[in-house]
């Protein structure tokens, strides 16, 4: 079986400052696979890289063998790679229908045309998008807020709304940073729950960057840890639970012992 | 607060049929009786124009009297009709509704067509007013569509308006007039009117390409930097028209011939509202708002910020230069100096005013400016002192505008209002 994303050897540069080293990595359909380390490790820069935010000094991106090294943001993302964002990057003057609806943009074909003139393809394609919608708002328990403004949302539930809008854009594989940064404990439960869900129903794989060990640990299949922008380990929960090297980079050396 | 509230409970079962057999009424009063009967026993020389604001300006005691003829001819037919017709009305509108949304639609526009022609019609000054407030409707519309929508500071609107001038007033001139410097006329000018709309659409086009010198740095700035490129391309537009010989000069371009009639210039606002409607609520033009709101979010949403850019600039100079060509033909005289940094003020005062991201508030702020700036005129200079105050008490008291973030809802605009009268609508 070929693997969903491959990333080899990659490397980044800012500058003179080496963000990156020799990173690889292989996410199997359906995997949940986390990635972990202290601040300034070089973990969102790893998003941004496969996402095509910044384009890596070196190495290879294969997202199902199709190389994604170079291509635009949102041409990798039309082809199957969701993300959520570390601070919310949701967009303040729209309300919760729109944010969704929007992720649908690839999704549609009328063209401009279709759009000035509303023509029959462009409204039923728009009332599709509005159904699926419709659908997602429900999952995702943020149906009450149609009509607000994302900005009057509670912190879980704009939470919900971005993830709702990563999954609008059809992923394959999902790229969740942090997503329980600042999360009361029961929005954090609520959110395995909607992690769980999203990983049941909608066949995706998912990569993510957390901090709380607990909830990587509970749900990751397969965990990296990075430390100045290189991969010390990688394995099984347990596994990286009891490595030293990973113990010594999250608590530093044990000296009282 | 009380009165206020009641007088709107006691008209909110009025439906839009009402208040235009209301406007109607009042319109037809003055067309019959205005002249020869009430501005005669009110002492008023002439009909007041601009509901007599002109007049009221220079000879300050002709107050009462023009108070008087506005109360008499307009404020009391509109409300006295619109409200005892509503028995008529109501069930009128909701005949309408069985109708297609668009038909309804078409027959409303018709009919607030009627009452706009023969109002403007009663005197030749109201009719240029009404061209000229019609087409600023067309230009704030459109400079939304980048300042509102896409949320980019872009200044380039009169550039852009020169552009569609120039360029459909050179098609005119060449095809239907016999012009001392383009020669004989190409074809015979009793196809002008036909080709009109092709030589605006030309201009247009010519607009959406000189756009693309704005839209393409906006790829790669936004903000303050982008202001200053636009503004830049502004005026390069306006030496280089000022240094073509051939195309006038700085002297101008006259000899247009007269084709934007009121009619031709209501359909084309009618078609641009409608466009930049339908464009503005799909989901291609809601990719403005997410580009303006967080440009890295709409990239990671598969949305093509590139093209969407390239999108709005393009489809906002297209209208500017439409609006541009329609202006030629009304004056049927052009220069340089009517595209300079006086129209932008104008048109950004405009669009500022009425309200960001919305249709509803870009009509409002052109009708609102452009009328107040022809009332006003008799003051002269202090006319530039009265509009920048409102101006800072609108941003003031609504920071994004009278009326922004707001969609025209069609169907509830024309519904018939009877069914609804437990609460008042907000």
């Amino acid at each position: 079986m070929t693997p969903l994303l491959s990333v080899t050897n990659m490397t980044h540069y800012f500058g003179g400052l080496r963000a990156v080293h020799n990173y690889n990595l292989t996410i199997e359909p359906r995997q949940i696979f986390g990635l972990i380390g202290p601040n300034g490790a070089g973990k969102t820069t790893i998003f941004n890289l496969i996402t095509g935010v910044y384009t890596p000094s070196e190495g290879e991106i294969l997202l199902e063998n199709k190389p994604i090294k170079g291509l635009e943001t949102n041409e990798i993302a039309a082809m199957g790679l969701g993300r959520t964002f570390q601070n919310l990057a949701l967009w303040r003057h729209m309300n919760v229908v729109d944010h969704i609806r929007m992720a649908h943009y690839s999704q549609l074909n009328y063209g401009l045309f279709g759009a000035f003139f509303n023509t029959r393809a462009c409204r039923d394609q728009e009332n599709r998008v509005m159904e699926n919608t419709c659908r997602l708002m429900e999952l995702f328990d943020i149906t009450q807020y149609t009509d607000h403004l994302v900005t009057n949302l509670p912190y879980g539930a704009q939470r919900r709304v971005e993830m709702a809008r990563a999954i609008a854009t059809r992923p394959k594989i999902l790229f969740l940073d942090e997503p329980t940064a600042g999360m009361t404990p029961d929005e954090l439960v609520k959110m395995i729950q909607i992690i769980r869900q999203v990983h049941r129903d909608f066949n995706v794989a998912i990569f993510l960057i957390e901090h709380r060990m607990k909830f990587v640990m509970e749900l990751c299949e397969r965990i990296q840890t990075l430390v100045f922008g290189e991969v010390i380990a990688e394995g099984p929960p347990d596994e990286i639970q009891n490595n030293p090297q990973v113990i010594e980079a999250y608590l530093g050396k044990e000296d009282m012992t | 607060m009380g009165i206020v509230n009641k007088f709107r409970h006691m008209f909110s079962t009025v439906p839009a049929l009402g208040w235009l057999l209301g406007m109607l009424t009042a319109v037809l009063i003055e067309y019959f009786w205005g002249y020869d009967y009430i501005s005669y026993h009110l002492g008023l020389p002439k009909i007041p124009v601009l509901f007599g604001a002109l007049v009221v300006l220079k000879q300050p005691l002709m107050i009462p009297a023009v108070v008087a003829y506005d109360l008499i001819v307009y404020v009391i037919p509109v409300l006295v009709v619109a409200r005892l017709t509503t028995p008529l009305t109501n069930p009128g509108a909701a005949l309408l509704e069985k109708l297609p949304l668009w038909l309804s639609a078409l027959l409303h526009l018709i009919f607030l067509y009627a009452v706009l022609h023969l109002w403007a019609g009663i005197n030749d000054y109201r009719v240029l007013v009404v061209k000229l407030t019609l087409i600023s409707i067309i230009l704030t519309v459109s400079i939304n569509v980048i300042n509102g929508y896409q949320g980019e500071f872009s200044c380039s609107h009169p550039g852009f308006m020169a552009l569609g001038a120039y360029v459909s007033s050179i098609l005119t001139l060449v095809l239907f007039t016999n012009d001392k410097i383009f020669g004989t006329a190409l074809m015979p000018p009793y196809l002008a009117p036909y080709l009109f709309p092709l030589v605006l659409v030309a201009g247009g086009a010519a607009a959406a390409i000189g756009s693309l010198a704005v839209a393409i740095p906006s790829f790669r700035t936004r903000g303050d930097y982008l202001a200053i490129i636009s503004l830049a391309f502004m005026f390069i537009v306006k030496s280089a028209v000022e240094n073509l010989n051939i195309i006038g000069g700085a002297r101008g371009m006259g000899g247009q011939p007269d084709l934007a009639s009121l009619p031709v210039i209501f359909v084309w606002t009618m078609l641009c509202i409608w466009i930049i409607h339908n464009f503005v609520t799909s989901i291609m033009g809601k990719a403005l708002n997410t580009v303006r709101d967080d440009e890295a979010a709409a990239e990671s949403m598969t949305i093509k910020t590139r093209k969407t850019k390239m999108t709005a600039f393009m489809f906002g100079a297209f209208w500017a230069g439409i609006a541009g060509g329609l202006f030629a033909h009304v004056l049927t005289y052009i220069n340089p100096d009517m595209f300079s940094i006086n129209r932008l003020a104008e048109i950004l005062a405009m669009v500022y005013f009425g309200g960001l991201n919305s249709i509803v508030g870009s009509i409002v702020g052109a009708v609102t400016i452009n009328v107040l700036g022809e009332a006003l005129r008799p003051l002269e200079l202090f006319k530039w002192i009265i509009i920048p105050l409102i101006l800072i008490f609108v941003m003031i008291f609504r920071p994004y505008g009278l009326i922004s973030f707001t969609e025209i809802n069609t169907q509830k605009l024309l519904e018939a209002k009877n069914k609804s009268q437990q609460g008042v609508s907000p």
